[in-house]
């Protein structure tokens, strides 16, 4: 049976693209391959370690365990999309200060989670950030770096507001 | 890991989806949140030639509150349950339950529908809405059909719906003032599913006896069950600490666990007494109106 292909019009870090994809065709190599965002990484395949998060209309999801046609019309935010006009986001920030990565593998998957997190939340307790990045693992840091630079960022973008 | 090769639709209606399911028989799968149905594919454990996605479908995902029940579409994402202030107020066992289920990434895509018609034994939505006496409205080419959760979870992974049903809606009866519920999970790695779980739903007289009780287990048995033998030791009684351990013993009886990943028989059945008396704990506290937070037991 030959797969028909399908037109989507996915907006990734504002920009819109109209592409046809395969149905089968997964969001996260829809963003690293059709459209060359390589942030985006890819650990597991099957939706555990998180690797791959990336926020759609607002929430975080497993871009491995979506098909790109699920996401015709939503708007996605990758790791590409946090820094603004070169400045890093505060959590960026953060992670660099305090520790957040040793290989980075996890990092662009950890940002997109702690970002839905201190959008919810933007004052959680230690336990809340432990809680809120469960579904993203990390095979270098044993966490703690990650859960600090998490902290740090809430309260200095608490700061500045 | 890519799935098969499979046709994609995206029906605007109900009827639409129907009708796909009739015309492509066994070969089509409905697909709502994708949690549990992708990792099958990818493993091409699940190979359908047709998809159709139930996300194009408006209206399936409200809550709403009608004659003494709380209403959820079927493609009410996880995320929406634990977040709605209905459920949080009227429904406390389905809160605990939902705000169990996998990480916030598995909340924010997977549903209600998905979760209850995957049926994994383990699942946690399953054994709480056993235990609240939910019941499920379908669609299908013979018309609509309202089941029990036990009439639609047949089978580890196996439902009572024919091959073009699908489920819309989910009710929930709200429990009266002077009940309380509670749902608790012991799981081994944040994130996994339950070694086991309890749910209980206990209702008190003004005097402290327990005029009506519901306990159901999860992850014990091939589907969710409820612990009736345990319930009857229960009603009509003034529960101490005795009756609590009596009821307890009596409940890891009525389970019915296998060995596997997350442990041996034994362990799960210790388990479950052990986190009955804590739910039973809970439960009254909350029927006496006390607030008891769970998720961070
Ligand atoms: C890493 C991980 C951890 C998880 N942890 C837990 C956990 O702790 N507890 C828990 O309960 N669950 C857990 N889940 C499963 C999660 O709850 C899923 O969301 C749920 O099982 C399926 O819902 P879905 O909407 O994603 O359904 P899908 O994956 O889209 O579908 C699942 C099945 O249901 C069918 N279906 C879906 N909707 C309907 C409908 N309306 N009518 C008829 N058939 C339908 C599909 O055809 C398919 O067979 C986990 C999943 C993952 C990947
Ligand atoms: S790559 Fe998606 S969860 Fe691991
Ligand atoms: S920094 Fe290496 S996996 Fe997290």
């Amino acid at each position: 049976m030959p797969q028909a292909y399908r037109s989507v019009e996915i907006t990734v870090n504002g920009l819109t693209y109209n592409r046809q994809v395969e149905p089968r065709r997964l969001l996260s190599d829809f963003l690293r391959e059709d459209l060359d965002l390589r942030g985006t990484h890819v650990g597991c395949e099957h939706g555990i370690c998180g690797a791959c998060t990336v926020l759609m209309n607002g929430y975080t999801v497993r871009s491995c365990l979506m098909f790109a046609v699920q996401a015709n019309g939503a708007e996605i935010t990758t790791i590409e999309g946090l820094a603004k006009n070169g400045k890093l986001h505060p959590l960026q920030e953060a992670f660099w200060e305090n520790h957040g990565l040793q290989c980075g593998f996890c990092t662009p998957g950890f940002l997109l989670s702690a970002c839905e997190l201190l959008e919810r939340n933007p004052d959680p307790t230690e336990e809340e950030v432990r809680v809120g990045l469960s579904g993203n693992m990390c095979r270098c840091t044993g966490y703690q770096g990650i859960v600090e630079s998490v902290l740090a960022a809430a309260s200095k973008m608490k700061a500045q507001k | 890991m890519y799935p098969q090769e499979f046709e994609y639709f995206c029906p605007e209606t109900l009827e639409d989806a129907v009708g796909l399911l009739s015309k492509y028989g066994e070969e089509a799968r409905v697909l709502a949140g994708g949690q549990s149905l992708i990792p099958l594919m990818k493993l091409r454990l699940a190979s359908p030639k047709y998809l159709i996605h139930l996300g194009g479908i408006q209206g399936l995902s409200t809550i709403e509150e009608q004659d003494g029940m709380i209403s959820f579409g079927a493609l009410t994402r996880h995320a929406e349950v634990e977040e709605s202030s209905l459920v949080q107020a009227k429904l406390p066992m389905m809160h605990d339950a939902v705000s169990m289920i996998g990480d916030v990434q598995i909340r924010n895509l997977g549903t209600i529908g998905g979760c209850l018609v995957h049926a994994d034994p383990a699942g946690d939505m399953a054994p709480a809405l056993l235990a609240l006496g939910a019941r499920v409205n379908t669609l299908s080419s013979n018309g609509k059909r309202t089941l029990k959760i036990h009439e639609l979870i047949v089978d580890a992974y196996s439902t009572d719906l024919g091959e073009d049903e699908v489920v819309t809606r989910v009710l929930v009866p709200i429990p009266q003032k002077g009940s309380g519920g509670v749902y608790l999970k012991f799981e081994r790695r944040a994130g996994d599913f339950a070694v086991a779980s309890v749910g209980v739903q206990i209702s008190l007289q003004k005097d402290g006896t327990c005029s009506e009780i519901a306990v159901a287990l999860g992850a014990v048995g091939f589907t969710a069950i409820r612990a009736r033998k345990a319930e009857e030791l229960l009603r009509g009684k003034q529960v101490d600490d005795v009756l609590a351990k009596q009821a307890a013993d009596q409940a890891s009886a009525e389970a019915d666990p296998f060995s596997d990943i997350r442990g041996s028989a034994e362990y799960k059945r210790h388990l479950v007494g052990v986190l009955f008396q804590r739910a039973l704990k809970i439960a009254l506290k909350r029927a006496g109106g006390e607030e008891v937070d769970t998720v961070h037991l």
